[in-house]
């Protein structure tokens, strides 16, 4: 900042009689701008974006200077161990170097700037670096069990824990997944979505109160959720553990987690869309299924398909209502039934290496499948209501070709329209 | 048939004329009605729902409430079938992992957001959004897992050197260590609040990220620009203009995070160690959350057991719920809320 105030000794500002204010009120407004003398170089224009070569010599500097004293510390000086530290050391090093050398050609003011980019830079690595760290230790310890076509095909029920990784899977957890999810979709999702046009479309007094409900109980931990299904369904109407009690705990989860979602994508719908299905005498219904809707879906699949995300990597409902069977089990009313996020749980939690390596391939096939959603997710979503993607475009140019064609064809014009 | 028409006057033949297209007015207001009447039955079936739990869980809660009283709040210990229990280690536990989760979190989440929002170019900023979304997504259990196996065993030199050399701060003490022996056990390390706390905060970094990015996005250009003419630097842009009108989203975020941190069970469950005793030294192994403890005694558990499980569950909804209205009150009342809906 400094470099663009006025040098000392410029007449450029009028004391005001208080000393403090520049323009007395009594007087009219008028613009002064700071005058430097004409020797004075121009400032230098800040850059705000954009990296300059000095710049990147001036990281890579620091860097090396940053690694090779902590080299140094921790190989000869000082009796300093392990590799967080030296990390920790090496960047303390690494920021101080970078400032001084900042300072050699630029003012205060852009010394913190400069520092303050790394430090935010170094903030969204160490995120990255977290989610790249889980996800690739995850598959790396899964891969001694992954690899075995056996591990998709076989259940437990016949690999004892000294079992090779041979024989043995998680098929049977797998099915459970897709059952547990199934049905809680199946529960959750078309509620969920009608309940989310009930707060938009129809409001009142009474949708506010089941909007603020529904907040309230995205405040539920899962467990309670989980523990709730327990307490009445196998406890009161005693009910087996089954993977339909786990997929009502899931339900009870994800339900306002889902209206939630769908509630914020349907809020961003265009009015004047719904005013002009209205305008054209469309009753209500029919502007929700027929303009609303389709406005809206890709934001509706991504919310579902982040809900269903979330529902497949949840334990802690699950713990209390499936059970817990190394069986294969097809039958979601009956009987125990185990999800993968459980078999991983409860397989490392056993302590035998060889169950183990199981539990942690159950972790990595969770993580592929959880992987492979956001990516439908970001394929499907990812546009905001009413940007089309190409196919979407012509498929509505050619049925709105149709209906010109068949509106004159039923008012009896001889003139065709032509595909626009 | 036809006189009938006929004598009627002009005016009246016209009026009886139904409008030339759609359907008549009668047929809108029936179909409609039964429309409203369908998705208003959906709100009343969440309705029922969301409220049978909310009352099943006061009802539930309010059995043991009844018998422990007031003691439920001081009470440290477990023991509910000889009717010793109450929440004042697990509470504070779980009020422990949360505030370590929020502490390490933060700084990571506001970082990243301000990285992504204004400084990171277009493909960088979509690429690192999209990996924040992802480690949103990640279950869990395999950020619990990676946490037991793998970064417990790096952290706890960290650990160890904070309770050899920042002891003086009450809660980085470790009773019964012995930081003169170096071959002592590092077990004593482990298992603590601080672990689990840092394997939390993983979880609930991206949720808060999301928010503070939104809400930075949000920062009016005309100030933003206002700040550089006035010869701002980039942080100095940020610290005037971006960071006083996001604030609402930074502590509404972190009210989000805080709540999502206070219900977490699995990574918890699967890194401490019960012990239920009040334990403010967080690098001391064993520490206990309400979730996890519900986790380890559901199934062993008498009814009367139950019910005190759900009074747990209930002190630890109602304390969720605090945090979230608040966090949704700060977010919406904040500058940048105003102009966003959600």
């Amino acid at each position: 900042m400094a470099s663009v105030l006025p040098r000392e000794g410029d007449d450029v500002l009028e004391q005001g009689p208080l000393g403090g204010s520049p323009v007395t009120p009594a007087e009219p407004h008028t613009t002064v701008t700071p005058r430097l003398p004409a020797d004075a170089p121009m400032p230098r224009p800040r850059p705000v974006s954009g990296v300059s070569g000095g710049g990147v010599r001036n990281v890579a500097g620091a860097a090396s200077t940053g690694v090779c004293v902590a080299l140094l510390l921790f190989g000869r000086l000082a009796p300093f161990s392990g590799l967080i530290g030296f990390v920790i050391i090496a960047y303390l090093v690494f920021v101080a170097t970078y400032a001084v050398m900042v300072s050699l050609s630029d003012d205060a003011e852009m010394v913190r700037d400069r520092v303050m980019t790394v430090v935010l830079f170094t903030a969204a690595g160490m995120m990255a670096l977290a989610l790249i760290f889980v996800v690739t230790y995850t598959l790396w310890a899964g891969r001694k069990a992954l690899v075995h076509l056996n591990f998709f095909t076989q259940d437990l029920s016949r690999a004892g824990p000294l079992a090779p990784l041979t024989t043995g899977g998680v098929k049977h957890a797998l099915i459970g997944t897709l059952w547990m999810i199934g049905l809680a979709l199946l529960i959750s999702v078309p509620l969920g979505l009608v309940a989310a046009v009930y707060l938009n479309e129809v409001g009142g007094r009474f949708a506010r109160f089941i909007r603020t409900l529904v907040e309230a109980m995205t405040a539920l931990p899962s467990i309670v959720a989980g523990l709730f299904i327990f307490a009445t369904w196998i406890l009161i109407l005693h009910k087996e553990k089954s993977a339909l009690a786990a997929a009502l705990a899931i339900s009870v989860m994800i339900l306002p987690i889902i209206i939630r979602a769908a509630d914020v994508v349907l809020r961003l719908v265009p009015n004047n869309l719904r005013e002009a299905s209205a305008a054209l005498g469309a009753p209500q219904w029919r502007t929700v299924w027929h303009v609303v809707l389709p406005t809206a879906r890709s934001g509706l699949a991504t919310a579902v398909i982040l809900g269903t995300a979330r529902g497949i990597g949840e334990t802690a409902p699950v713990i209390l209502t499936a059970g817990y069977t190394a069986a294969l089990n097809t039958n979601p009313t009956r009987g125990p039934m185990v999800s993968l996020p459980l078999a991983a749980f409860e397989l490392v939690r056993s302590g035998i290496p060889g169950v183990q390596a199981r539990g942690f391939a159950a972790a990595a096939f969770l993580m592929i499948l959880v992987l492979a959603l956001f990516v439908l997710a970001r394929a499907i979503g990812g546009r905001g209501p009413g940007n089309l993607s190409k196919r979407q475009a012509r498929r509505i140019r050619e049925a709105s070709t149709r209906d010109a064609n068949r509106i004159i064809a039923s008012y009896g014009s001889t003139e065709k329209a032509g595909g626009t | 048939m036809t006189t009938a028409i006929d004598s009627r006057p002009a005016f009246e033949l016209e009026a009886d004329i139904p409008p030339p297209s759609g359907p008549p007015p009668a047929a809108i207001g029936l179909s409609d009605r039964i429309f409203k009447w369908f998705v208003r039955l959906a709100g009343l079936a969440v309705l029922v729902i969301t409220g049978l739990v909310g009352v099943f869980l006061f009802l539930k809660a309010f059995q043991a409430l009844s018998v422990a009283g007031f003691k439920f709040i001081t009470t440290e210990a477990w023991q509910p079938d000889s009717h010793n229990f109450g929440i004042a280690a697990v509470l504070l536990g779980t009020i422990l992992i949360a505030a370590v989760a929020v502490v390490v979190a933060t700084p990571l989440a506001l970082g990243t957001a301000l990285f992504i929002s204004e400084i990171a170019p277009p493909r960088l900023k979509r690429a690192l959004t999209s990996m924040v979304d992802l480690l949103a997504a990640v279950p869990s259990v395999v950020i619990g897992l990676w946490g037991l196996a793998f970064f417990q065993g790096h952290v706890v030199g960290v650990a160890r050197w904070l309770a050899t050399w920042m002891a003086w701060v009450p809660f980085f003490k470790v009773t019964g260590a012995d930081p003169t022996n170096p071959l002592a056990a590092r077990s004593i390390y482990t298992a603590s609040t601080f672990i689990a706390g840092i394997v939390v905060a993983l979880m609930v970094a991206p949720i808060q990220c999301a928010v503070m990015r939104e809400v930075f996005s949000q920062a009016p250009a005309g100030e933003r620009e206002g700040a550089y003419a006035l010869g701002a630097t980039r942080w100095g842009m940020i610290k005037s203009v971006v960071l006083p009108f996001g604030r609402g989203g930074i502590i509404g975020g972190t009210m989000l995070a805080l709540g999502r941190a206070l219900g977490e069970t699995i990574a918890v469950l699967l890194i401490v160690s019960p012990l239920f005793k009040i334990n403010f030294h967080l690098l001391q192994t064993g520490s206990i959350s309400v979730s996890s403890l519900i986790a380890v005694r559901y199934s062993d558990s008498s009814a009367f057991g139950l019910s005190a499980l759900f009074a747990a569950g209930l002190a630890l909804f109602i304390l969720t719920l605090i945090v979230n209205f608040t966090a949704s009150i700060v977010v919406n009342r904040s500058r940048s809320g105003a102009e966003s809906q959600d």
